[in-house]
């Protein structure tokens, strides 16, 4: 009976959820990386690497030397499968 | 189960192989030529302070989970993980008063060649790649509950660690999907450096960026003693341009077998993010397990039990959380309520100032 009352709440969390989800879809702006500084082109593509890759597992640092901006993004090519390519962009993303 | 519990097994790799371990880490990174300023080898890591009190017993964790990252020329990484931590608990037995027990162990030390834009090797000792929690959301600084799963001793050959070699990339990238795929061959090894049953296995992944939406498969197979076979597999799904997640994952071990599914949410309806109120995290997480027989080899609950995990995350300014969390657990021995309080800072700094890009 208790676990038939936990499953009713995991149903109305994730009807909320849900709702919530959607509404915030049709309204909200994407949120900024606060490590990262913008330009162009290249941020939107680093930004992309970034939300795809980096951020499916944590959050985004709050702020770090550009001295290892090549490290981490060393250290995420070979934790998230990025290519070279994907590499580079989030360097610059990082530290643009 | 306190995600980093010490098992008996585990605390037989105390403070020497942590310390050998971390100075050959120190040691190449002192010797490395570095290609550019900002390639300077990094430390990171977590420390926290976490409390559980399950059955009116309280304990007490602090932690230190550092992490060493050194690029090595173009195309190499050297990295490692340490754990260290004090447990504090209560005396049993109707005693009064805390006992408590030190643990200090290297949780990987691995080199990866990147070979090709599809190939890293990675050689030493390295995480298991077995579904999601033990080599991705493991750490301190990344888990929304101070606990790990209750199925997260499947598929991880008990220790968590293989020894020897793992292939992994990305097998195909398209701008619709891509394919991730690790592979591993593990020795045995009793050596208290470097602990490590022998087995086999990977992972494959298949990832939709458009959706968010990425689904996945594990195999492996221990290769000593009873040849056991885990399967496992993971969903995740994260909707574009939200803060909601959602991921889950089955094991099934010789053993046993079971499931976990977690929500989390932060709003950007009020300010976004980093308002008062989008720092705010709920989370929830539902897991059950089943027994297939009555050895329990493997770290699961020795009856089948259920547990629902609800958790309010807030997450403060520079790096800083501060995670709660209710757990009811259902079982045929016993239910049982368990609350837990963290603190958990995340560092991340150069090893030395270096060169300015």
């Amino acid at each position: 009976m208790k676990f038939k009352r936990i499953l009713g709440g995991i149903f109305l969390f994730a009807s909320v959820s849900l709702i919530a989800v959607a509404a915030q879809q049709s309204s909200a702006p994407v949120k900024k990386n606060s490590a990262a500084k913008p330009a162009a082109h290249e941020q939107s593509e680093g930004e992309r690497v970034f939300q795809q890759n980096c951020s499916r597992c944590h959050a985004a640092p709050e702020g770090f030397s550009p001295r290892i901006s090549g490290t981490i993004a060393r250290h995420m090519r070979v934790r998230a499968s990025l290519s070279q390519h994907d590499e580079q962009a989030l360097l610059r993303f990082l530290n643009p | 189960m306190p995600m980093f519990q010490p098992t008996h097994e585990v605390k037989t790799r105390i403070a020497s192989r942590g310390i050998r371990s971390l100075g050959f880490a120190l040691i190449v990174i002192a010797t490395a030529h570095w290609g550019s300023a900002q390639d300077t080898p990094l430390i990171s890591g977590g420390g926290g302070f976490f409390s559980s009190t399950n059955g009116g017993n309280t304990s007490y964790l602090p932690i230190i989970e550092p992490l060493i990252a050194a690029p090595i020329g173009p195309h190499i990484l050297v990295e490692s993980r340490a754990t260290l931590l004090e447990s504090f608990s209560p005396n049993g037995g109707g005693q009064t008063g805390y006992n408590h027990s030190h643990f200090i162990a290297l949780t990987y030390l691995q080199g990866d060649v990147i070979v090709s834009p599809h190939l890293t090797v990675v050689a030493g000792d390295y995480l298991i790649p077995f579904n999601t929690f033990n080599d991705r959301l493991s750490p301190i600084w990344i888990g929304n509950f101070q606990d790990g799963p209750l199925i997260s001793g499947l598929g991880i050959f008990s220790i968590g660690e293989g020894l020897g070699g793992m292939l992994r990339g990305n097998a195909i990238q398209r701008k619709k999907y891509s394919i991730d795929y690790a592979y591993f061959y593990s020795a045995s090894t009793i050596n208290q450096q470097f602990q490590a049953d022998r087995g086999t296995g990977g992972r494959a992944s298949l990832y939709l960026p458009d959706q968010r939406l990425e689904i996945g498969l594990s195999y492996d197979r221990l290769l000593q003693g009873v040849h056991e076979n885990f399967y496992g597999a993971h969903v995740w799904w994260e909707p574009k341009d939200t803060a909601f997640r959602l991921r889950s994952e089955f094991s099934r071990g010789h053993h046993a077998q079971g499931y976990w599914v977690e929500a989390d949410y932060r709003t950007q309806a009020f300010g976004g993010l980093d308002s008062w109120v989008g720092r705010f995290e709920p989370v929830f997480r539902m897991q059950q397990t089943f027994r297939r027989d009555t050895v329990a080899s493997d770290g699961l609950p020795k009856v089948n039990t259920q547990r629902a995990d609800f958790g309010l995350d807030y997450n403060l300014p520079h790096n800083t959380r501060i995670l709660t969390s209710y757990s009811r657990q259902f079982s045929s021995t016993r239910d049982t309520n368990i609350w837990e309080t963290g603190l958990v800072y995340r560092f991340l700094f150069p090893t030395w100032k270096g060169k300015q890009p």
